[in-house]
């Protein structure tokens, strides 16, 4: 080592310069405040935009069902209207007919009676209206089909017999025919989905059986006796649909006859009547009454009226168990995968591309997945699976279409890295002393695993798990591709043989507020049912993430590390 | 200086052992220093006993750097040896050896042997999981593992594939008995070990690594992250079980050397520097850097 390298050149006098100069003060910015209000204003603001957003969805998802007034306003030149009052805004009209510039408040009214007038809604400008009023005995009437009637009853009859006349008097009888006319529906709507159902499902049967045999060349004898099982089947069916077609004409003897706003009379038969109710002349109770038997049958009923009416009951069920086979699938494969990336791989460039890749794979856009679902699993595994198992059933598809299995792995490789990324960290942090432990007391890598490391990353991946049924859950985009659809006539999970039939297309909630809000023919009523559906969608994801966040704190409990 | 080289001469000739020794200027250092041969000074009385663990001529590369040199040792049976040395001098290295945990650290290689029993540990073919079951170990920091108190004890045993619950609960007594915890955790040995206090938890690592019935108990600073009083327990403990095991135990504290254990290792930079009975090393070492050491006087 030579002396000069050891020794630092001489400063040059002219360069050596007093750096700090004396301050009065020191800047605010050296301070903490600004950065303090600056980070707390993020924070705020993001808080509040959060609130607004929950309390908008809460205030118009929990009054949807809550119900108002019948307003009659008798126009100039026009029927008299009869409705609830939905909106209420002023309006600059421009200045025409004589009149000037002026701004004017307009009503929207909904005022059912589709069938007579072909509208749902009607605007209302305070110049038109001649009188208004709240008639004592407007009656609201919810039906199974066209939507809802406004106007006051007239009578109740059954077949010829008058029942009542008196406003009062039909009211007052009105929920025991309602109560017996439900009876008459369900005991047609059991006929017809189990015994018509249970036929169908025979026939069906009986058509695969005989192509079968004509494809086999099977004998003759045989296919006599299955064409004439389907011939007995057939006679069945038509017996069954006589038998419906009478309960039709019983159920519907019994009629509200109503009177429109506009004074002309309609019969309503009650078998076709859901929900009646005399909007004006309800006090605080039976209007909590109305409210609460309307979210039952939300919660509970399946769709009508182009899902703008109705339940989503099927809607729940599709979202529930799509989160729940998401889950069951994407939990195990995600596990594997970190544990094989965190335990087995050896570290190095090939295991760091690995892992940004699959961080990556996080920001791929949703619908991504969704058109990889559709290839992979319904055109490629769905239809291999249908030519193998369901060859006599094509061309009808069975797997080859959109259906609950396949959005459920789509949703499932959508949500792998989530679960992945949780794991590994989750793994990571299990200290190394406890796996020099267990290797110290002569267990095996496998062993090690299993016993030690699994348990104690448990709760990581069940963060992971929650991370991945909050991003499945909320996902619309790809499954519109994959198998959720507008109207899917029967669950996953029924009646007949073999009882699971994850093939089947499904409803959504997510998918069903896109279709209410913006697929909608009569997108007025369906808008408040937006709202509703999405508060119950934010519900089923809030409780299946506070039904994990439980479960992950009772294994911290269990195996949460003791700083001692 | 070639005689620094020579100074400990092999054990198996004590009387030609220079005079100089104890007294001499510490030439150790500086033969290492320039990378000359080195032989440990190995009092005879460590030759006399029958032995558990012998280890010859191991030596051990982290990598390019190489971490033991040349290390021979017979490990006297059912007794306490002591391995102390200033930080980075290899004794933990050489404790993980004796069982293989250094195996699943990249990049290590090493040279040499080592022999429990008569079986060789690094032989070809030596199957690693079993003979990690006939070594007990217990590490610096307790390490419970996140299950019960009694899954902890027969964790061993769960991992031999034995259900037996009367066996069980037949070692799971015996072995907290043995580690003087049963009186503590008998009414709860459902609960979760990780409940217990630091030096519960570091006797129950001392029960699960007895439970095995190992020939050889190995303690890396078992009591470095315990109190006094806890520290004491573990110490008391270790004279219980000597004599059924044992016990290879790395320490920093020289008292806990001199107090527990019946024989002491010096190393230093990767060699064994001295090795003999403990009484002889604190009291009568034959090297003067043993002695500098010991007495506090190191560096």
């Amino acid at each position: 080592m030579s002396q000069a390298t050891l020794e630092r050149p001489a400063k040059e006098p002219t360069r050596t310069r007093r750096w700090r100069t004396t301050r009065r003060a020191t800047a605010l910015s050296a301070y903490g405040e600004p950065w303090l209000w600056l980070a707390s204003g993020a924070l705020a603001l993001a808080l509040a935009m959060i609130a607004a957003l929950v309390l908008l969805i809460l205030v118009r998802g929990f009054g949807t069902f809550w119900p108002s007034e019948l307003l009659r306003i008798e126009r100039k030149g026009a029927p008299a209207l009869l409705g609830e009052v939905t909106k209420e805004e002023l309006v600059t009209r421009p200045a025409a007919d004589g009149m000037p510039e002026r701004t004017e408040r307009r009503r929207m009214l909904r005022t059912g009676n589709y069938d007579l007038t072909g509208h749902h809604f009607e605007w209302v400008w305070d110049s038109e209206v001649e009188r208004e009023a709240r008639p004592e005995w407007a009656l609201a009437v919810e039906r199974t089909a066209w939507g809802r009637f406004h106007g006051e009853p007239v009578a109740l009859v059954a077949g010829e017999r008058v029942l009542a006349e008196q406003p009062s008097e039909i009211l007052a009888r009105l929920d025991d025919e309602l109560a017996r006319a439900i009876e008459g529906r369900e005991a047609r709507h059991r006929l017809e989905v189990e015994e018509v159902g249970a036929v169908h499902h025979a026939m069906e049967v009986e058509r695969l059986t005989l192509r079968h045999l004509e494809a086999e060349g099977g004998d003759a004898a045989q296919r006599a006796a299955s064409i004439e099982r389907t011939a007995e089947l057939e006679r069945q069916y038509e017996a069954l649909q006589r038998r419906l077609a009478e309960l039709d004409v019983e159920n519907g003897r019994t009629v509200l006859r109503m009177r429109a706003p506009d004074g002309a009379t309609k019969d309503l038969a009650l078998v076709d009547v859901v929900r009646a109710y005399p909007a004006n002349a309800l006090d605080w109770s039976a209007k909590l009454g109305v409210y609460l038997s309307r979210w039952w049958e939300f919660l509970t009923d399946v769709p009508r009226e182009a899902n703008s009416e109705g339940g989503v009951f099927p809607a729940i069920f599709g979202t529930v168990v799509m989160t729940l086979i998401m889950s069951l699938v994407v939990v195990p494969f995600g596990v594997l995968a970190a544990l094989y990336l965190r335990e087995y791989a050896k570290a190095g460039a090939l295991v760091s591309i690995v892992r940004i890749c699959v961080n990556n794979l996080a920001g791929v856009p949703s619908i991504v997945f969704g058109v990889f679902g559709l290839g992979f699993f319904c055109m490629i595994l769905g239809t291999s699976i249908d030519e193998l198992l369901f060859a006599d059933r094509l061309p009808n598809p069975t797997y080859g279409k959109g259906g609950l299995l396949w959005a459920s792995l789509t949703l499932a490789l959508l949500t792998l890295p989530v679960v992945i990324v949780a794991t590994e960290e989750a793994i990571a942090a299990v200290p190394n002393s406890m796996r020099e432990g267990s290797y110290g007391c002569g267990a095996t890598k496998g062993q090690t695993i299993l016993r030690i490391v699994l348990p104690r990353a448990l709760p990581g991946i069940m963060t992971g798990m929650i991370l991945a049924i909050a991003r499945g859950a909320g996902e619309v985009a790809p499954l519109m591709l994959v198998g959720a659809v507008k109207l899917a006539p029967q669950l996953a999970v029924d009646g007949t043989a073999p009882f699971v039939h994850p093939e089947r297309s499904f409803l959504h909630l997510g998918f069903h507020v896109f279709d209410l809000g913006f697929q909608s023919q009569n997108s007025e009523a369906a808008k408040p049912m937006v709202y509703t559906t999405t508060l119950l969608l934010i519900g089923i994801v809030v409780t299946l993430n506070l039904t994990a966040i439980w479960i992950r704190s009772q294994l911290r409990k269990k195996y949460a590390a003791n700083p001692f | 200086m070639p005689t620094a080289t020579k100074a400990p001469m092999p054990p198996t000739s004590p009387e030609r052992l220079p005079p100089t020794g104890r007294d001499s200027a510490p030439r150790v250092y500086d033969a290492v220093a320039r990378g000359e041969r080195f032989t440990t000074a190995m009092h005879e009385a460590v030759l006399d006993e029958r032995h558990v663990l012998s280890i010859r001529d191991f030596e051990l590369w982290y990598g390019e750097k190489k971490a033991l040199y040349g290390i021979t040792m017979p490990i006297t049976a059912g007794k306490i040896t002591a391995l102390i040395g200033p930080s980075g001098c290899g004794k933990s290295t050489l404790l993980r050896c004796v069982n293989r945990l250094n195996d699943l650290v990249d990049g290590v290689r090493i040279a040499g042997d080592m022999q429990l029993n008569g079986d060789s540990i690094y032989a070809k073919g030596v199957d690693v999981i079993e003979l990690r079951k006939r070594i007990g170990m217990v590490f610096q920091k307790p390490n419970p593992f996140p299950m019960s108190i009694f899954e902890n004890v027969v964790y061993s045993l769960r991992i031999d594939g034995i259900r037996e619950k009367d066996l069980l609960h037949e070692v799971c007594e015996k072995s907290l008995k043995g580690a003087g915890l049963w009186d503590e955790v008998k009414d709860r040995l459902k609960d979760s070990a990780l409940n217990l206090s630091g030096g519960q938890q570091q006797r129950l690592c001392i029960a699960r690594a007895i439970a095995a019935e190992p020939e050889v108990l190995l303690l890396d600073e078992p009591c470095s992250a315990l109190d006094p009083i806890a520290t004491g327990r573990i110490e008391e403990l270790m004279n219980e079980l000597k004599g059924h095991y044992s016990i290879l135990i790395v320490t920093h504290n020289m008292q806990q050397a001199a107090r527990t254990s019946d024989y002491t290792a010096f190393m230093y930079l990767g060699r064994l520097v001295e090795y003999g009975p403990t009484n002889e090393i604190f009291r009568v070492p034959r090297l003067k850097e043993t002695e500098d050491y010991v007495t506090g006087r190191f560096g």
